[in-house]
């Protein structure tokens, strides 16, 4: 019994993202446009903050009035009995995929390419967030038709809400039936921010119309800036440019005459690890001086000369490897040690944190996150909580030893630390951090600086010790450095996992796994707050060594 | 005030007769509600009704004009208690609540009410909250239905069946002298649609009648031997009246088909499912014409045996279409047709599964098997119908073929492959998306600091209760042993109240406080010398249900009276060592948690953790801000960042906050590979990633922002003063950067 069918709609959105506005606008377009419409919707606690669901069903009135009886609408979506799939955020585009509400002979998929980070993503201890590469395929490849635009960003532009770009595409993709006077006219009713949203809705439109992707050959540009594929997987980069070259180029003429010979250092490196290298010249510079940069760079040739012995051919100076072929993966211990060497170097002491939080650059960040209009004042509050350790670690070594020893010393200070809050904005508040960040210049003295130094030069000693037995092992050492990040507890936490690692090493130098090994004992570190991966994985290292003893025993 | 507003829908309640109401499941109800002519109506806040309750407290200028009374019960309890109005007099009254939850907390007035019986049609809307969004343990109403014998009825999610379903239902309780249970599901409860209104009808006896000249029979008294004569009465009149008028009045839809050799059995609610499923299967159209018959129970108890006989009898097997379990119709229906000598062969959950919802894709799978198992010739007919309109898509298609051997036969339209990715695959790229506490909750840094305190002591044993707290199970909090339900957080631990040792934590809310907690948590404490804590997190609402006002509300509300607080109220109980904190103060709640879980003092220990519930706190203050900005005067807006370059991308300050507004974004820094720290454009300011910044020795990279709006001539100045010694400054450091640049 063949009959006219409803046309079917949902919208996959996140609690509170005015996924019942648009629903509501909807049900008046469609009935201004003389069809019987339905909508449901599921809401109870996913209201807050998790996924929702809305359905929807139009029916023409004509249709129904010819049968003589109204159409029996569904409450809930169907899988693979869905025209229409309206997604508000890029991972609730999957989600609808995976629920089967996306087909290829049928729906219509219009998602927003923009990530709204789920929890689980944001609080891994390191890189949490899914595959964005993978979700974008997985949206672009799976529906009939795709409009894929970071609808977020679009309606940021407009000063509107998200919900009158999801209407505007809605329209502009021509899945419905209906007019887009109608459209306007629902929002017009709605008589909230009627001018913002009409044009967020417009430019949704055009964009939409313009826009038809089926297959996965929908280009860069449908995507919007923040959806360009993301390297490794990562968070998306800014732009594609970046993305392709985050690192940008390394220039052949030094800015300022005077930092020539580092520049060309820099550029006596391998082709393949210069970039990351003047990086960090730049990074060290930044955080010290110049003279700091070539301790980096005499650390590093160090390093570098252990991948040039195994005769790498890189067009490497060090260690006489030949000028010829690339090689990449054969510098690996130069890039991994390249890179933390400079965040080791540069690590951030109360000096450093003075110094980035005055600089002028800072100050404008800071107006363009907050929005404020141009010309309008705002203050800035920093929440700094200096325990006895970092007021130490600021002294001239041997008293800040002297300070911590002494316990008199120490809860007198006790009554200067706990939290403080300083107005950066205020003249005060501003001259206090200068002077601290103008600390710079005796920041080689300092405790922390010397702890910091010694430990940097234990390390180094250890991966040259380590690379000549077992080199995979010596750049999963030079990598475990970003164990090692955060402030106070967070920073000893990192510090305490990795001399964790650390003491492994001379039992993984023989293995030939060694390096899997270390790498996995890194993964484990950066599993859970509490540690409970890293001592099951190190546990599991040691059971293994006492079986391999008791073998060599028997053996014996 | 309520968290959605329906001041303006309300308006549609006042319709006359014969004009088109267009509007939301509950808002029907209520207009079915005042065209019934009900006398008083009353209820507790819950998904999926908890719009029900809003619709009415919306609507008390409107029901007040009409003589009809509304109470914001105090519980469910509350609620079914008030149906005792029409056990004595010929009063309408209808209460509604979350079910089965809800009827839990109301079954003893409930089984009170049923056993008495009533004069005045007394009916209950429940919302049953079973299945997809579900929020409470999965159990029937139907079972209390049967146990106190009240009739449950369980419309076609249609406004027209809803509406008339209300409408009957009174007819039924007083025609049976029962109490009448209406089940709405989620999605009936919400969906919009339309229906031709009555007129409302005053009640034809209000309470002042009643007050006037009471009536009384001890026949009605819970005492025996009146409770013997009612258990009598129920079996030998009441029940054998309801099943008269379900007969009579034709309740049960029975829809004809084109077979005779089987037949569909269904639960009302379940009609659109059903019928779309068919639909898919080519066994029916859009207009719900189908080939195989159906029998509709709008009343799924009791049920009308000869109904079912005359539906059943001829035919080779029938299926069943009931949700949930146990399969109570199913196993009723076995006993009529045994006992009628009814020979066509019972399906049910055989090809149905045994629990969770019955959406169309199950209906479908199910049916299909049904279908095809007994009536082949159908699948022909489904085949046809593919190649008469194109087939549907391609797993509409393969559902399609799913009918009886299932020989995949291809459908007439060759359907676009997609390709098949694995769910594992799916399962491990999409990143579940579990609720949490809003942005700017009060509650968050209640448990940040209940996070904190558990480091230096140790994990402890926390009862959880009902509320926005609940989400304090969830990550990134992982708080929380066990919930037994509102209000019973505190009685939860009681087994661990007095043996010394760790103290154990319960939480509630203020909403569950005053449903039970008071009493059935505090009061037993401190009756029964507990050594424990119990914190009631104090947001100022029911905010879990909607923002509802509560005994200890601070909003101003015309019809309600507020400002009790909760601190006199457990101290009137007895509670010595009471303590308040201000949860955004998270240094504060830290002493005062360290202090009662060490402090000598013997006996219950109560916390009061306040905070507005920044929902409503935001609907309130916004308007204010945005007017105070337009009209001139100086307004200094907060909200919080974090700088990218001294963020480290450990995230603890997430994992300690879980902020919808406190995300993560690509790190700028191209030596550094981890995402930083971000907080986004929704901050409302609330503080307390500053405070937990401090609170854990976290990190320098959060700063607070105070946007100046209409500075005075004063901030200029200053800005002026500070603009020019700092930028001197500024510029000196950047002419020095600027010597290195490489």
């Amino acid at each position: 019994m063949p009959s006219e069918r409803p046309i079917k709609l949902t919208i996959a959105a996140l609690g509170g993202q005015g996924g019942g506005v648009l629903a509501n606008w909807l049900i008046g377009i469609a009935e201004s446009e003389g069809y019987l419409a339905q909508t449901t919707s599921v809401p109870g606690v996913a209201q807050r903050t998790g996924a929702t669901i809305y359905y929807l069903e139009f029916f023409p009135q004509a249709a129904a009035a010819a049968a003589g009886r109204d159409p029996i609408m569904a409450l809930m979506p169907v899988s693979g009995d869905v025209d229409c799939v309206l997604a508000s955020e890029l991972a609730e585009a999957a989600r609808a995929i995976q629920r089967g509400l996306v087909t290829r002979d049928r729906t219509t998929l219009i998602a927003s390419s923009h990530r709204s980070y789920a929890i689980s993503e944001k609080s891994a201890m390191g890189d949490g967030a899914a595959n964005e590469e993978e979700l974008i395929e997985l949206v672009r490849s799976q529906a009939k038709r795709v409009v894929l635009f970071d609808m977020d960003a679009m309606a940021e532009s407009h000063h509107s809400v998200i919900s009158s770009v999801m209407l505007g595409a809605l329209g502009g993709s021509g899945v419905l039936p209906f007019r887009k006077a109608a459209f306007e006219a629902a929002i017009k009713k709605g008589g909230i921010a009627v001018s913002t949203n009409l044009a967020a809705f417009e430019d949704a439109w055009r964009r939409a119309e313009g826009q038809d992707a089926p297959g996965a050959d929908a280009g860069e540009a449908d995507l919007g800036p923040s959806a360009a594929l993301s390297l490794g997987g990562t968070i998306a980069r800014e732009t594609v440019a970046s993305a392709a070259d985050p690192l940008g180029t390394v220039p052949a003429q030094a800015r300022s005459p005077k930092l020539q010979p580092l520049l060309d250092r820099v550029r006596r490196f391998a082709a393949p690890v210069q970039k990351i290298v003047l990086e960090g010249v730049r990074r060290a510079i930044d955080y010290q001086d110049p003279e700091y940069a070539k301790l980096y760079l005499d650390r590093l040739e160090q390093v570098a000369g252990l991948d040039g012995m195994r005769g790498v051919r890189g067009g490497g100076d060090f260690g006489g490897g030949a000028r010829v072929g690339n090689g990449n993966e054969e510098w690996s211990l130069t890039e991994a040690t390249a890179r933390s060497l400079a965040l080791w170097m540069t690590f951030e002491d109360t000096i450093r944190v003075a110094d980035l939080k005055t600089r002028s650059t800072r100050f404008t960040r800071v107006r363009d996150e907050i929005r404020a209009d141009a010309g309008q004042l705002f203050g800035i509050t920093e929440f700094m909580k200096p325990r006895v350790t970092e007021i130490a670690g600021t002294l001239p070594a041997g008293l800040g030893r002297w300070l911590l020893r002494s316990p008199g010393m120490n809860r007198l200070l006790t009554r200067w630390t706990g939290g403080k809050q300083i107005r950066t904005g205020t003249v005060t508040g501003f001259l206090m951090l200068h002077l601290l960040g103008g600390l710079k210049r005796w920041r080689r003295g300092t405790l922390r600086f010397h702890e910091e130094n010694a430990r940097i030069e234990q390390w180094l000693g250890r991966i040259e010790r380590v690379a000549a037995t077992n080199y995979a092992l010596a750049v999963e050492l030079a990598r475990a450095q970003r164990l090692v990040k955060g402030y106070g507890d967070t920073h000893e936490r990192g510090w305490r996992n990795f001399s964790a690692l650390v003491d492994k090493l001379d039992e993984l130098a023989p293995r030939a796994d060694g390096a899997a090994v270390f790498a996995r004992l890194q993964t484990a570190a950066l599993a859970d707050e509490e540690g409970k991966a890293l001592a099951r994985e190190l546990a599991e290292i040691s059971s293994v060594a006492v079986v391999k003893f008791a073998l060599d025993r028997a053996r014996a | 005030m309520a968290e959605r507003s329906f001041a303006k829908e309300v308006k549609s309640l006042r319709l006359g007769e014969g004009v088109e109401f267009r509007g939301e499941g509950i808002l029907a109800v209520t207009k079915a509600l005042l065209q019934s002519g009900v006398g008083y109506v009353g209820g507790y806040q819950g998904a999926p009704i908890s719009h029900l309750m809003d619709v009415l407290a919306d609507a008390e200028e409107i029901l007040n004009e009409l003589g009809v009374h509304f109470e914001a019960s105090a519980s469910e309890a509350t609620a079914a208690a008030m149906l005792a109005a029409s056990i004595n007099y010929p009063i309408r009254g209808a209460v509604t609540w979350k079910s089965t939850v809800g009827t839990n907390v109301a079954s003893d007035a409930l089984a009170n009410l049923a056993s008495a019986g009533v004069l005045g049609g007394a009916l209950i809307v429940v919302g049953e909250d079973y299945g997809e969004g579900a929020s409470i343990m999965q159990e029937r109403t139907h079972a209390f239905a049967m146990k106190s014998q009240m009739w449950l009825l369980d419309p076609r999610p249609h406004l027209p069946d809803i509406v008339r379903a209300v409408e009957k239902g009174f007819e039924l309780s007083e025609a049976s002298n029962t109490p009448v249970m209406l089940m709405l599901r989620i999605r009936a409860c919400h969906v919009y649609g339309r229906f031709t209104t009555k007129a409302n009808r005053r009640p034809a006896f209000s309470a002042a009648d009643a007050l006037a000249a009471p009536s009384r029979d001890y026949g009605k008294i819970i005492l025996p031997p009146s409770t013997y004569a009612q258990e009598k009465e129920k079996i030998e009149k009441r029940f054998p009246a309801a099943v008269r008028f379900v007969a009579e009045q034709g309740l049960n839809d029975f829809i004809p088909g084109e077979t005779d050799d089987i037949g569909i059995v269904l639960q009302g609610g379940l009609y659109n499912s059903t019928l779309r499923a068919l639909e898919l299967l080519g066994c029916a159209d859009t207009f719900g014409n189908t080939k195989v018959p159906l029998y509709c129970l709008n009343v799924t108890y009791p049920l009308v045996p000869d109904e079912w006989v005359k539906f059943c009898a001829g035919k080779k097997a029938v299926l069943v279409v009931e949700e949930g379990q146990p399969e109570f119709i199913e196993q009723a229906a076995a006993q009529i047709l045994r006992k009628h000598d009814v020979q066509a062969r019972l399906v049910g959950k055989d090809v149905l599964p045994a629990m969770g919802e019955y959406n169309v894709d199950v209906l479908r799978k199910g049916l299909g098997e049904f279908i095809g198992k007994w009536t082949p010739q159908l699948r022909e007919a489904a085949a046809a119908r593919r190649a008469a309109d194109g087939g549907l898509s391609s797993s509409g298609a393969t559902a399609a073929d799913s009918l009886g051997a299932g020989d995949g036969s291809v459908p007439a339209r060759a359907v676009v492959e997609t390709p098949l990715i694995p769910a594992a695959r799916l399962a491990a790229l999409v990143p579940p998306r579990p609720s949490g506490l809003c942005t700017g909750c009060p509650e968050r840094p209640f448990f940040a600091a209940m996070k904190l305190l558990q480091r230096e002591t140790g994990p402890l044993h926390i009862s959880a209760d009902i509320g926005c707290h609940s989400f304090a199970t969830l990550p990134p909090f992982n708080m929380g042993n066990s919930i037994m339900g509102y209000g019973l957080g505190s009685a939860a631990a009681s087994a661990f109240g007095t043996d010394g040792g760790k103290r154990a934590v319960s939480v509630m809310g203020d909403g569950g406080f005053w449903h039970n907690g008071l009493t059935s948590g505090i009061g037993n404490a401190v009756f029964n010398k507990h050594d424990d804590l119990t914190v009631i997190v104090d947001n100022g609402y029911s905010a879990a249900t909607g923002g509802q006002d509560i005994l200890s509300s601070r909003a101003p509300n015309a019809h309600r009276e507020g400002n009790h607080t909760i601190e006199t109220a457990v101290k009137g109980v007895g509670v010595k060592w009471v303590k308040r904190t201000h949860t955004y103060d998270m240094q504060g709640t830290l002493k005062v948690l360290r202090e009662a879980l060490s402090t000598g003092f013997r006996g219950p220990k109560v916390i009061i953790a306040e905070g507005e519930c920044q929902l409503n706190r935001q609907r309130r203050v916004k308007p204010l801000m945005k007017k105070a900005i337009k009209d001139g005067q100086r307004v200094v807006r907060e909200r919080f960042g974090i700088d990218p370059d001294t963020c480290t991308g450990d995230h603890s300050c997430i994992r300690l906050s879980g902020c919808p507004s406190l995300t993560v974004k690509k790190n700028p820094d191209p030596l550094r590979t981890d995402p930083v720290a971000h907080v986004d454009n929704s901050c409302v300011g609330c503080g307390v990633c500053g405070e937990v910044a401090h609170a854990a020795v976290l990190c320098p990279s959060f700063y607070r922002a105070e946007l100046v709006y209409n500075p005075s001539g004063w901030d200029r100045f200053l800005a002026k003063v500070r603009g020019a010694v700092i930028g001197f400054l500024q510029r000196r450091s950047e002419r020095k950067r600027l010597q290195y640049a490489l």
